[in-house]
């Protein structure tokens, strides 16, 4: 800790708080993610924070502060049990969220089942139970959208009265998906239009209608405006703020949604907006800091761009915790470049020597979730209290620790000499976040580690008018879409361009949620001549993330040993690859040598998980011993509105080994 | 009427901002979201260009205007400050047109122009959004 100190100190002194870059997790507690915040953002001032979440859940957020306002799910999970329809929007969740998908077979196989229509290119558990599976290309959901946003129009199946009253944009919103006929869709996405008619005519006909999206959307081409346009079929048929009819822009982390609401997500603590002065302010007060200390010249620095300082060295000290960029970021052989540069500093805090860590200049031993005290809140804003229950081994201490320690050594210090961070122990770290959570949209004042022990799982916001929490946001129809409540003043969806204040006030919204809409156009990275498969990477039902701790636990190790490649068995036949031979997959980025899979899914696409990399398969691993990281094939690119890596757009040709 | 030479030279704004969309994009290919954002927008530019040539050949002229803007640089805020410039020149020009149009009753072509410049103009403003980002870094930290 002295070495971080001491080089923290250095760069603080010579080129200031912009050469310092945080990298965090959507895995930690919200005493941990708060605690960074104020050290990185109030204390060092730095614009360079950022989560893992921007891999997996920012074009959630994005896509809610665009259409509302403001983060923070509208419906919630019991909507499951109430809604007649189901739309599943690039979310798999017999893979990815497999205690729900156990809550919607119970509907979808019970009496009175749900009708279901996915959308997703590969034949999944999920899509199997559809009544329509619409099989579209990668890269091509935007597209369908639009295309289901003009059936409901032109069917006239839409709810007047409520966009009437409570939305802003349907015109233009009109303008935009004409030209979406099914004709033109089908050609788009290559499915039967047919298909995009039966499936509008299901949306239609809901009454209470439930839609999830998720990683399909988010890290794919066009995510912020794909989300939104899922947004967009929910307002267009009056579908929010009552039972069962919703919308669930789900996470992939377990603590995803406390990264975004304390401000370790490209947003400040609290939702509060970078470009309204006044709610910086709050936070200077809170923090009692001067208002210039805390950056809010620009958004947050995204992780990409923080790992582009990085590489141009502008970025001298990088502090990762609770993550493993060197096989979850795309584009691994550029990544490794950069952590392993000499000039950097690398800092990483985890459980355990992962790839990452072992590039690094200094490891620090965290503590896990069993080994400290904390709470978190899950995708539909339900906050638990996690208790330790064991003691942390070694030296290991919990994040939120190790940053008190970093805070003091630096000596970071408030306007009047005082020590900046004021609490030591996790229950007075949710005291202070209650207080900076007081009076926005994410109000946690009404919950304590007293009340979470005697009703653990509480769904924010809890405060004087709601006690006990909030089940369902927006059910009066009102939305955080004031100029003075909204976290964010949105962007245009086409070209991520920022919208300003004037910008947003003109749309008039006051309340009302905001329909937006953009033209579909193809991914920067299209299946050509010489690499003809697009590639989707994505999770597998035994592992999470990149392994850390899933890879250690026997059961779930011996259920899925290795990285593999789905392929369709027609594709499989030409090529002459049968189930469980060696394949090389190649990208203009790079190469793995993968066990081929025979998988139901559209030709021309390919599915590899992502978890995989190489800390457990001995010395000469890597990408020039035996490369198997799905990442070393993917693309730097990135939504132009969450900035979310599009990790499922990519052109790659395979070939047998041997 | 002078509308022919301002569409002779739109072709060549047009053309023009493609092909420094392009070269922008070729000196920066490892700022990624500049790279393909400049690529994306080229191809934009192109369609533009190909829906200007009938009105270009409905208005005939010649060039009489000359362009603001010129160069690109291998320093990334230069680069996006005159694509920037390029950019908001197009859109203001698209914007004459679109005057002219409406003098004219002309309703095909304020259908384009009114959709052209607002298209442009959001691109202009794309950079706006880019500069803002990149400007403290490289101002103030970068050596």
């Amino acid at each position: 800790m002295d070495r971080v100190v001491q080089r923290s100190r250095e760069l603080l002194e010579t080129r200031g708080g912009g050469s310092l870059g945080f990298y965090t997790s959507g895995q930690l507690f919200l005493e941990d993610y708060y605690t960074l915040a104020l050290v990185a953002r109030g204390g060092v001032g730095t614009n360079h924070l950022d989560g893992n979440t921007r891999l997996c859940t920012a074009t959630a957020g994005q896509s809610l502060k665009e259409t509302f306002g403001c983060d923070g799910q509208p419906g919630g999970l019991h909507d499951i049990e109430y809604c007649d329809t189901i739309l599943h929007v690039g979310i798999n969740t017999a893979e990815t969220q497999t205690v729900l998908w156990m809550h919607e077979l119970d509907r979808l196989r019970g009496p009175d089942p749900p009708r279901s229509v996915v959308i997703d290119p590969r034949r999944t558990e999920s899509a199997k139970e559809a009544e329509v599976h619409l099989a579209v290309k990668p890269g091509t959901n935007l597209a369908v959208l639009n295309g289901l946003a003009q059936q409901l129009i032109d069917n006239d199946t839409v709810d007047r009265a409520f966009l009437d009253a409570h939305t802003v944009g349907l015109d233009a919103l009109e303008r935009t998906v004409a030209p979406y006929t099914p004709q033109r869709v089908a050609e788009i996405c290559g499915i039967d239009p047919d298909e995009i008619r039966r499936a509008a005519a299901i949306l239609g006909e809901a009454e209470h209608l439930l839609t999830f999206v998720l990683q399909g959307v988010y890290q794919s081409h066009q995510a912020t405006a794909s989300a939104c346009a899922a947004n967009n079929i929910n307002l267009l048929r009056g579908m929010i703020g009552k039972p069962g009819a919703g919308i669930l822009q789900m996470n992939g982390q377990p603590t995803a949604q406390n990264t975004r609401e304390t401000g370790c997500n490209g947003d400040l603590p609290g939702f509060r907006n970078w470009q309204n002065e006044e709610q910086v302010n709050d936070l200077a007060r809170l923090w009692n800091i001067e208002l210039a200390q805390i950056p809010h010249w620009g958004p947050p620095t995204h992780a990409m761009e923080i790992f582009r300082y990085a590489e141009q060295g502008s970025i001298e000290f990088l502090w990762i915790s609770g993550t493993n960029p060197a096989v979850s970021l795309p584009d691994l052989r550029r990544i490794r470049s950069i952590l392993s540069q000499d000039r950097l500093f690398l800092v990483v805090s985890d459980a355990f020597l992962t790839e990452t860590a072992r590039m690094a200049d200094v490891v620090l031993p965290t503590a896990m979730w069993g080994e400290k005290t904390g709470t978190f809140t899950n995708a539909d804003r339900t906050v638990h209290l996690s208790e330790q229950a064991v003691e942390p081994p070694g030296e290991a201490r919990s994040d939120m620790e190790i940053f008190l320690d970093y805070a003091s050594r630096l000596g970071l210090r408030d306007k009047n000499g005082e020590p900046l961070v004021k609490w030591t122990q996790p229950e007075e770290c949710f005291e202070a976040w209650k207080e900076c959570s007081r009076g926005r949209p994410c109000d946690y004042t009404g919950l304590s580690y007293d009340k979470l022990r005697n009703a653990n799982g509480i769904q924010w916001p809890c405060n004087d008018q709601a006690p006990n929490g909030t089940e369902r946001l927006y059910e009066t129809h009102q939305f955080p879409t004031a100029p003075d409540v909204c976290e964010d003043y949105g962007h245009d969806l086409q070209t991520g361009t920022t919208l300003t204040e004037a910008e947003f006030r003109a749309l008039g919204a006051q309340g009302r949620a905001i329909l937006k809409a953009a033209k579909w156009t193809p991914p920067h990275e299209w299946a050509g001549d010489e690499y003809p498969f697009a590639l989707a990477t994505g999770r597998t039902v035994y592992h999470f993330h990149t392994r850390t701790k899933t890879g250690r636990t026997p059961e779930l190790q011996a259920a899925a040993p290795d990285a593999w490649v789905g392929i369709s068995p027609s594709d499989a036949e030409r090529l002459g690859i049968s189930e469980g031979d060696v394949v090389r997959v190649t990208s203009p980025r790079g190469s793995i040598e993968v066990q081929a899979r025979l998988r139901e899914m559209r030709e021309g696409t390919v599915f590899i998980p992502f978890h995989y990399g190489y800390w457990d398969i001995g010395d000469d691993a890597g990408p020039d011993g035996q490369p198997r990281a799905a990442n070393e094939l993917t693309m730097s690119i990135w939504d132009p509105v969450s900035k979310q890596p599009q990790l499922k757009i990519a052109a790659v040709k395979i070939e047998p080994v041997g | 009427m002078k509308l022919g030479d301002l569409m002779s030279h739109m072709l060549e704004l047009e053309t023009g901002l493609a092909v420094q969309l392009r070269a922008a994009a070729e000196r920066h290919p490892d700022d990624h979201d500049i790279y393909h954002q400049c690529l994306t927008f080229a191809v934009t530019a192109d369609k533009r260009a190909a829906r200007l040539e009938p009105f270009a050949a409905r208005y005939v002229g010649r060039t009489q205007w000359k362009t603001v803007v010129v160069d690109g640089s291998d320093d990334l805020l230069a680069e996006l400050r005159t694509i920037h410039l390029r950019a908001h020149e197009v859109a203001i020009t698209w914007s004459m047109a679109e005057q002219a149009a409406k003098a004219l009753r002309d309703a095909d072509l304020l259908e384009v122009a009114v959709e052209c410049r607002s298209e442009t103009e959001m691109q202009a403003e794309w950079f706006t959004t880019r500069i803002k980002t990149a400007a403290p870094q490289a101002l103030v930290v970068a050596e």
